[in-house]
């Protein structure tokens, strides 16, 4: 079994993230660039799939130079070799340049699984998945608490508010898999080591085929126009109870809308 | 030293392990007084923390000590002393021996399940009646056709109810009693017939980490279970105590400079005449004081590390690393404890099981006292 693992550098979590003054672009200088969480659990069901079943596990990413890191990351939880896509053009590029950028780099490579974090920490659309599926042709099997291959059939348990569904779909097949899914592994020092062999090709916009123009700051289909620092906290109402609080809670919520 | 991105990667795992798998029930252990080896020991074995620095060829990572160094301070960051302990026991205190002068047959049986933290052990070296003075310890080996049959009691075995084998050091040769030449470091599996644990040692600190009293009555084990060459256990023994004090030194340190950014945190919030306690010029010098203190301990252990990562012999180094972290601690856990007033004194809050814990720094893994022991000898005063 091949198989493909989208994986995005994101933002530490934890920090505080700016966005730049000059083209309203994420600032990654300010903030360190991690392994997008729920990517780490793709990358550990992928490298679960092949010790179970035997097989090979690609990881691709889009991102600047850094992102190699992340790359080396997800190498060092044990999958095999690395597809980094990496041009000054990609800069600013939307949800649909990278569902293209992406879609290009993992045709022709005969994966049979395609997997994906279901939303990134940062820009949290969760659409990127569903749009490379469509791109590429394929089955798309989203928010998988549960994967399962069995021979070509990959059914997965998708997460519901309700509970789940049982779906499934021959591979070829996209599948995004949300935090339920497994415990990643903590990179080993073996594999930490190991990761420095593996191969990594980069890859970039020419490479893929891709016209400069339909990727990038210029070419998404969104804009921001203007931006502005969180306001600090302003100090809440204080109520005091005089037998009529509750009287005055509800006053309140409803002149907030909240009911 | 220089950390490259692997360091850092590696300190990522160790960290987040520290984090989710050990922090978390820290206070649960404390209070149960032992930690769950077996349970704990594998996902540690899973990340490489044991045995970085042995041979590959025998479940070792083939590191250089630079990753020892990053993993003992990450291991710094537990939320008390007696797990990072057991942990180094098992990574750096009892398998070094075994990992230098083993045989294969011994590094394969007992080596290699150990640093899978399939199997937990034990350092045996102190005895009721001889801590300090190993020269002086009585447990002996008897030569009996093929195997050691051996008797007497060993004191303060840290993982020693949770033990499936220990690194023993016995007596195998009368001829010079209360010498040092005659010993060997044996490995004992604890499900041997004759061996029993005599007792749990209750202890000021270290709750979490189980320490036990050992008795061993006739307990058979092949000669084969020898480390290395018989006769050579107390030369041996020495050379694996620089590991142990080294690595202890890394982590007390780390846990130093915790100690006072924690103070200085709840300095910053406790109001007291009107404004927060940290603004007593008094408290602002003697914390910078401390902090000058761990500057200078740590630039020094990092000074030693270098120098054995460069093959030299340090056991200068180690003594001193030893003798001066074990201070330190003592001094910081008692100023966190003052500047923390009532709080400082109640269970509830981490300062007074710091305290605790740190009385140890200064008495295990050999006391102050027998530092300078080791440092008189060096500067040729004393008899050896």
């Amino acid at each position: 079994m091949k198989i493909a693992v989208c994986v995005k550098q994101v933002p530490d979590t934890w920090a505080e993230k700016r966005l730049k003054p000059e083209d309203s672009t994420l600032d990654r200088e300010s903030a360190e660039g991690v392994l997008n969480e729920l990517d780490e659990y793709a990358v550990e069901e992928a490298l679960r799939l092949i010790e179970a079943q035997g097989g090979e596990v690609v990881v691709v990413s889009m991102g600047p130079e850094r992102a190699g890191e992340t790359i080396r990351k997800a190498l060092s939880m044990g999958a095999d070799a690395g597809i980094h896509i990496v041009d000054d053009a990609l800069h600013g590029s939307d949800a649909i340049a990278t569902s293209a950028a992406l879609a290009k780099a993992l045709e022709g490579r005969g994966f049979d699984l395609i997997l994906f974090g279901s939303e990134s920490t940062d820009a949290r659309m969760s659409v990127v998945p569903a749009m490379v599926a469509e791109r590429l042709g394929l089955p798309q099997l989203t928010f998988a608490q549960k994967v399962e291959v069995d021979g070509s059939t990959v059914r997965i348990e998708r997460q519901a508010e309700y509970g789940y569904d049982s779906i499934e779909a021959s591979a070829p097949v996209v599948v995004s898999v949300v935090e339920k899914i497994n415990e990643p592994r903590y990179p080993s020092f073996k594999g930490i080591m190991a990761a420095k062999k593996k191969p990594v090709d980069t890859l970039t916009v020419a490479d893929l085929g891709l016209e400069p123009v339909t990727v990038g700051l210029a070419a998404a289909w969104s804009a921001v126009d203007e931006f502005a620092a969180r306001p600090p906290k302003a100090a809440g109402t204080v109520i005091a109870d005089d037998g009529a609080g509750g009287v005055k809670i509800a006053d309140y919520l409803s002149q907030q809308k909240f009911i | 030293m220089q950390f490259t991105e692997e360091h850092e990667h590696f300190r990522e795992s160790m960290r987040r392990l520290v984090d989710e798998e050990i922090n978390p029930f820290v206070d649960e252990w404390e209070e149960a007084g032992i930690f769950p080896a077996h349970e704990l020991f594998p996902k540690l074995g899973e990340v490489g923390a044991f045995g970085l620095e042995y041979d590959p060829e025998f479940g070792g990572g083939g590191a250089d000590h630079s990753f020892t160094y990053v993993m003992a301070q990450e291991l710094g960051r537990i939320k008390c002393a007696g797990v990072p302990m057991a942990i180094a026991v098992q990574a750096s205190m009892a398998t070094p021996a075994l990992a230098r002068f083993g045989s294969d047959e011994l590094k394969k049986t007992y080596l290699e399940p150990t640093l899978r933290g399939e199997m937990v052990c034990s350092i045996a070296v102190s005895e009721p009646d001889a801590g300090s003075d190993v020269a002086g310890i009585r447990t002996r080996a008897v030569r009996d056709g093929d195997d050691w049959v051996i008797n007497g009691r060993k004191m303060w075995i840290t993982n020693g109810t949770q033990a499936d084998w220990l690194c023993l050091l016995a007596r195998t040769d009368d001829s010079q009693p209360g010498d040092y030449h005659g010993m060997s470091l044996i490995v004992v599996p604890t499900t041997t017939p004759g061996f029993s644990v005599g007792r749990k040692i209750e202890k000021m600190g270290n709750h979490s980490s189980d320490t036990a009293e050992i008795v061993l009555d006739d307990v058979r084990v092949p000669i084969s279970n020898t480390v290395g060459e018989a006769g050579r256990g107390f030369q041996q023994q020495m050379a694996q105590f620089q590991d142990e004090r080294l690595v202890g030194a890394y982590i007390a340190a780390v846990g130093a400079r915790k100690a006072l950014d924690r103070t200085k945190d709840y300095l910053q919030q406790r109001i007291a005449f009107g404004k927060p306690l940290l603004a007593n010029q008094y408290l602002q010098y003697k914390l910078a004081e401390l902090y000058a203190d761990v500057d200078t301990v740590e630039g020094f252990l990092q000074y030693a590390a270098d120098k054995y990562l460069a093959g030299n012999d340090v056991t200068r180094e180690a003594t001193v690393a030893k003798l001066k972290t074990g201070r330190l601690t003592r001094e910081v856990a008692d100023a966190c404890v003052q500047f923390h007033g009532g709080m400082g004194y109640a269970e509830e809050m981490w300062v007074a099981r710091y305290f605790r814990d740190a009385r140890l720094a200064s008495i295990g893994g050999g006391a102050d006292e027998v530092m300078l022991r080791v440092i008189t000898m060096m500067e040729g005063m004393g008899k050896k």
